[in-house]
């Protein structure tokens, strides 16, 4: 058990390409930290940094209190766990277990216990003769578990370790690690592409997008899962954190004696006090155009909040999802759609770029399902007007927040 | 559900029969060249154990129309080839040959190759070019600087110069081979393995090599066949000379000296045959066994 402390840690490939830079990162002992980001975030390539697998180009990388830049793998007491499991195929499950113990030279009854009691937490006691190849994909991805466990290592280092899953197992695998985790209680670093592992999972979330050479550093925020979702630094975090995503318009600030308007689309939302202070500096940004993210989760139908001037969306229906206890509605606004590079690099994440975005602004509003929608119907939902967010679209940052 | 499977059944009899008529061109060509490889074999087999003068004067299909006729079969040109045509001791010889220049080159390429698959050092495709390149040079163009440099370093009509001549002209192909199927194993198996603790030197032993079974066991039925088999390189560098001589240059003398004698030839080229036919059939199953199966997501 041990602490994880980066400072200005980057790596350049051979051929110049930056993967990783300027990431200034504490693990504290014990603690679940969640590496998400788009693939091509460097977020592997700082696990298997951590890992010695990967030759650290710049900063430094302490497990503890010592200095690991030039230790190898093997003496850095950490334990991996592989995407594609990386069980060794040759030997059975107990001696993939206790390949690590062995090369540590423990002694014989004290790998045999330590084994069982993994095998025991992980339920695979009966598979212990088996080989890889006769077991499930579950089952494989609990051995290579339990060959990280056995270690009883300073930290867990996870590479996407549900990924191969089908998605039930995945959400089962999910509950269980963090029950182990709240039992070991040893550090964990895990790498994941899906947002929401790293919600469920992450004590803290660190984001991460790609370098670009405009912005040579990756971490675009770390903060818990609860911070990201209602306080996202940027656009990136904004877009990236929170299934559907969170709706960008483009839109303009106006004050009248009633109050601080955003305006977009011919339509007036009546800006809550709350949302005015959590934007430090919003008030001067008056007739600045900013971009307005509004989550799927903050609307409701009107017909169940009642009325509420100045706080409402009329718009025609295009998508109704239902999925039983609620309704994903999708409309368009006649309204540009917001262009900036933080989108672009969420676009390209799912393999589509801005021309997918047509001349519209598409929104998507969670209602719940006790009003009924149907396709082409006109609607009005009530936003909550305290959770609005601001960002600035020229440095992508939340508005008030410094540079 | 009785209706339902009878005409299952009646369904299923012409599919089958269907099937066996499409396979069975193929299964006529294979049963065919089977047969031609395997009836000089028999021939010679059931000749070596014939008499003699049954042996001169009738072909040796016409021992197989009254086979439980005791008297037409021999060991004597067994014993005689064995004994005092000297093929025991050419016997021994070929193992001594045999086995040490099959195990050196395997356990010098397959270093070798984990080596140029998996360890970083500098030169590494450079000389791994080098080894490939090698490939290409026939041993016949060797034979003379390498005779020259035998005799300087009292070398010929050794063990160990014949050893060390087959190992050379074995490894390039030997670090090829192995080259190809290491550098296959997934990379994340030496990832963990490091990772749990593993060295180098631990990765090769505990899992290179158990997971290269099937290459290491292919390329060692190749390299023990040739060597076997090889008269060229035990002629140059060994030379006749009972005490060294190999059965092939044994049984290469005997069809000088004891050309009429077709008893104790037949006998001869079954003693050289028989170990290379034991190894392949011993070794055979390492050839379609497929030992990676389940390392990752099957």
């Amino acid at each position: 058990m041990a602490s994880i402390t980066m400072t200005k840690l980057g790596k350049i490939y051979p051929d110049g390409t930056r993967a990783v830079g300027d990431v200034d990162l504490e693990i504290v002992d014990g603690e679940f930290l969640v590496l998400v980001g788009p693939s091509g975030c460097g977020k592997s390539t700082i696990l298997r940094m951590i890992a010695g697998l990967e030759e650290i180009s710049e900063g430094e990388m302490y497990i503890g209190e010592t200095l690991v830049n030039d230790v190898q793998p093997k003496d850095r007491d950490i334990a991996m766990v592989f995407q594609n499991y990386a069980l060794y195929p040759h030997m059975t499950v107990y001696d993939n277990m206790a390949f690590g113990l062995k090369l540590r030279k423990m002694d014989k009854a004290d790998i045999d216990r330590r084994v069982k009691e993994a095998a025991a937490v992980l339920e695979i006691t009966e598979f212990l003769d088996r080989k890889p190849k006769a077991l499930s994909g579950g089952q494989r991805q609990r051995v290579a578990m339990g060959r990280a466990i056995v270690r009883e290592p300073k930290a867990f280092l996870m590479d996407e370790p549900l990924s191969n899953l089908d998605a039930k197992l995945r959400v089962q695998m999910r509950t269980e690690l963090s029950e182990l985790h709240h039992r070991l209680k040893t550090t964990t670093v895990y790498v994941t592409h899906d947002q929401i592992e790293a919600m469920t999972l992450g004590h803290r979330v660190a984001v991460l997008k790609p370098v670009t050479a405009a912005r040579p550093d990756n971490l675009s925020q770390v903060a818990s899962p609860g911070e990201l979702y209602s306080n996202p630094v940027n656009m990136f975090v904004a877009g990236f954190i929170g299934s559907p995503a969170m709706n960008m318009v483009n839109a303009t600030l106006e004050q009248d004696a009633t109050g601080l308007y955003a305006k977009f689309a011919g339509l007036r939302l009546l800006v809550d006090q709350v949302a005015i202070d959590r934007h430090p500096g919003l008030v001067e940004r008056l007739g600045e155009q900013l971009v307005l993210g509004i989550r799927p989760g903050n609307f409701e139908a009107e017909a169940i909040t009642g009325p509420a001037p100045d706080r409402t969306i009329t718009a025609t229906v295009t998508v109704a999802e239902m999925l039983g206890y609620e309704t994903f509605v999708h409309f368009e606004l006649e309204q540009p759609p917001v262009v900036t590079p933080d989108i672009e690099e969420l676009l390209a994440d799912t393999g589509a770029d801005v021309s997918s975005l047509g001349d519209t602004t598409k929104f998507t509003a969670r209602v719940t399902s006790d009003v009924p929608v149907s396709l082409g119907q006109e609607l009005t939902v009530t936003v909550d007007t305290t959770k609005l967010h601001f960002f600035d679209p020229a440095t992508g940052l939340r508005v008030g927040t410094a540079v | 559900m009785t209706t339902s499977s009878k005409t299952l059944d009646v369904a299923s009899t012409p599919t089958k029969v269907q099937k066996w008529s499409q396979k069975a061109p193929v299964r006529i060509a294979v049963v065919l060249i089977a047969a031609m490889w395997s009836l000089p074999t028999l021939g010679l087999l059931i000749s070596s154990i014939r008499q003699p003068n049954d042996i001169a004067t009738s072909g040796w299909w016409t021992a197989l129309l009254h086979p439980f006729e005791a008297a037409q079969w021999t060991v004597t040109n067994y014993t005689d080839v064995l004994g005092a045509d000297g093929m025991f001791d050419a016997f021994v010889n070929s193992l001594i040959v045999t086995i040490p220049a099959t195990v050196i080159p395997i356990t010098l390429a397959a270093f070798a190759a984990y080596a140029f698959a998996w360890m970083k050092f500098p030169g590494r495709s450079f000389l791994f070019a080098m080894v490939v390149g090698l490939l290409v040079v026939p041993l016949q163009m060797t034979l003379v600087p390498l005779l020259q440099l035998y005799t300087d370093l009292e070398l010929t009509g050794t063990f160990l110069g014949v050893w060390l001549a087959h190992t050379g002209f074995g490894l390039p192909l030997a670090v090829y081979l192995l080259y190809n199927y290491i550098s296959q194993l997934p990379k994340d198996l030496f990832e963990s393995a490091h990772i749990d603790g593993a060295s180098h030197f631990t990765a090769f032993i505990r899992l290179v090599m158990p997971l290269s079974l099937p290459a290491l066991a292919s390329f060692a039925i190749f390299q023990f066949l040739w060597v076997w088999n090889d008269l060229l390189i035990a002629l140059v560098f060994l030379g006749t000379d009972s005490e060294v001589a190999v059965v092939t240059a044994q049984l290469n003398e005997l069809v000088g000296s004891r050309g009429e004698a077709w008893h104790i030839l037949t006998a001869g080229a079954f003693v050289t045959m028989i170990v290379p036919v034991v190894v392949f059939l011993g070794l055979q199953r390492f050839f379609v066994r497929g030992l990676l199966a389940g390392s990752v997501k099957g």
